[in-house]
């Protein structure tokens, strides 16, 4: 924990009438675990359904230590790349189900972990294909904001290869946007900062 | 133009406005916990234009006052807080889940890690959710909370606030945001509701507060209207 910094800032406080346009992001803060995790949470698929696997790994800060306090959520499409369009999430899906969203807090350690199945490539609004993905938000006190990036696979080579986004990102960066296979599932660190920081999105522009 | 460079010049944009900004450091986990490199613009792709879909299986009636879950009457001042959700072109954003969570009345938390030494209340927890209705509308009824210390810097005191996470149409429109009221005293000192650097910007912050939603001898009312960014794939029903 950093020390506690003397106020040396003031803020002004004007009548400066608010202006049209989009509501701000404010941090998730501290206190969100009795508010937005829940049970099925991070059952993305039911456990039994084929295919199904891990998804874990954890959040790091700056100095590579883990975060105790984040929130990671995903979004994907089935193996077909179908996105559930069925409403609701808090139900957990049934143990053959699918329900394309997952919410996870961080534990102790940093981890998350959710169930999920890896989605069939899903294309580009202009209809470009793209590699086997799954979207993911992080949200933690200490951010204004979330983070965006997006999980890969990294035994889908080829598909990976020809991927619009991967193959505009730096090569030595590209990496940090795929997840490495193991034993049950998939491993996906995320960096907040750092020489091998994740690969962060802007999607609020599209 | 091409979409690459539609896509760059919006990138460019962004980058500008990006507001908050990761790194505030008068907020200070923020030196830590922000990114430092520039955010990259993916291909607009079905999996960030897309989004969970909600209904009446995600809330009940009771979700949305959270004065009711305890045997007693919850402490404080009960208000009601309501507002509209929109997209950026202006349309409402309708049957979109809405989560809450605050402090009670004396600024505590129910949480395990909130050690401020005031009183919890068994008759507050602090959590609701609501979807909105046709016409993007939500309202919650709850206790204004109260300011609570932290300790970011010397004698730090967080406005009083709500905080809300939004849904929307898609997961580019996802919205984690504080709701504050107005006149606040300690808005001088709060590097997070200042970390939004566009005043005009930050003041989207503030509620107002709405007599038309005062309930005579019940509650006051305050109003805060959302308007969520990003895209989303139009569904059918909505074109
Ligand atoms: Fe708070």
């Amino acid at each position: 924990m950093t020390e506690p910094i003397p106020p040396t800032f003031v803020y002004e406080v004007t009548d400066v009438p608010a202006s049209e346009g989009v509501t701000p992001w404010q941090t998730v803060g501290p206190y969100f675990h009795y508010a937005l995790p829940y049970d099925s949470g991070p059952q993305v698929a039911g456990s039994s359904r084929p295919g199904a696997f891990t998804l874990h790994g954890c959040v790091y800060d700056a100095e590579g230590r883990p975060i105790p306090d984040s929130l990671v959520e995903i979004w994907q499409a089935d193996e077909s790349g179908r996105f559930v369009d069925e409403p609701g999430i808090f139900e957990a899906p049934a143990p053959d189900g699918f329900r394309g969203f997952g919410r996870c807090d961080t534990d102790a350690d940093g981890h998350y972990a959710f169930t999920t199945v890896k989605p069939a490539g899903v294309p580009t609004e202009n209809g470009a294909e793209q590699a086997p993905h799954i979207a993911m938000s992080v949200f933690a006190r200490g951010m204004l904001r979330r983070v965006v990036t997006r999980v890969y696979f990294d035994d889908e080579a080829s598909a990976n290869a020809s991927d619009p986004l991967l193959s505009s990102v730096e090569a030595s960066r590209s990496a940090t946007l795929v997840a490495a296979s193991e034993d049950g599932g998939y491993r996906f660190d995320v960096r907040l900062q750092g020489a091998d920081e994740t690969v962060f999105l802007d999607v609020a522009a599209h | 133009m091409t979409d690459l460079e539609k896509a760059q010049q919006s990138a460019d944009r962004v980058a500008t406005v990006l507001d908050p900004a990761y790194l505030f450091p008068d907020y200070t986990s923020t030196v830590l916990r922000s990114p430092s490199k520039a955010l990259v613009m993916p291909p607009a792709g079905l999996s960030e234009l897309t989004g969970p879909t909600f209904g009446s299986g995600d809330v009940r009636d009771t979700d949305a006052d959270l004065t009711v879950h305890g045997s007693g009457e919850a402490i404080g001042e009960r208000i009601i807080v309501h507002g509209t959700v929109r997209d950026s072109y202006g349309k409402p954003v309708r049957n979109t889940l809405v989560e809450v969570w605050q402090a009670n009345a004396a600024g505590r938390y129910i949480h395990k890690v909130d050690q401020h030494p005031a009183p919890l209340d068994p008759n507050f927890v602090g959590a609701g959710r609501c979807l909105t209705d046709e016409q993007g509308h939500y309202t919650f009824t709850t206790i204004k909370p109260g300011p609570y210390p932290w300790r970011n810097h010397t004698n730090a005191w967080r406005p009083a606030h709500i905080h809300f996470s939004l849904f929307g149409r898609a997961f580019t429109q996802r919205l984690v945001t504080q709701m504050y009221f107005p006149g606040d005293p300690l808005f001088f000192q709060d590097p997070i509701f200042n970390g939004v650097r566009d005043e005009a910007a930050r003041k989207r912050l503030i509620s107002s507060y709405d007599h038309s939603a005062t309930r005579p001898e019940w509650a006051l009312g305050y109003r805060f209207d959302i308007v969520l960014g990003g895209a989303a794939r139009t569904p059918m029903e909505e074109s």
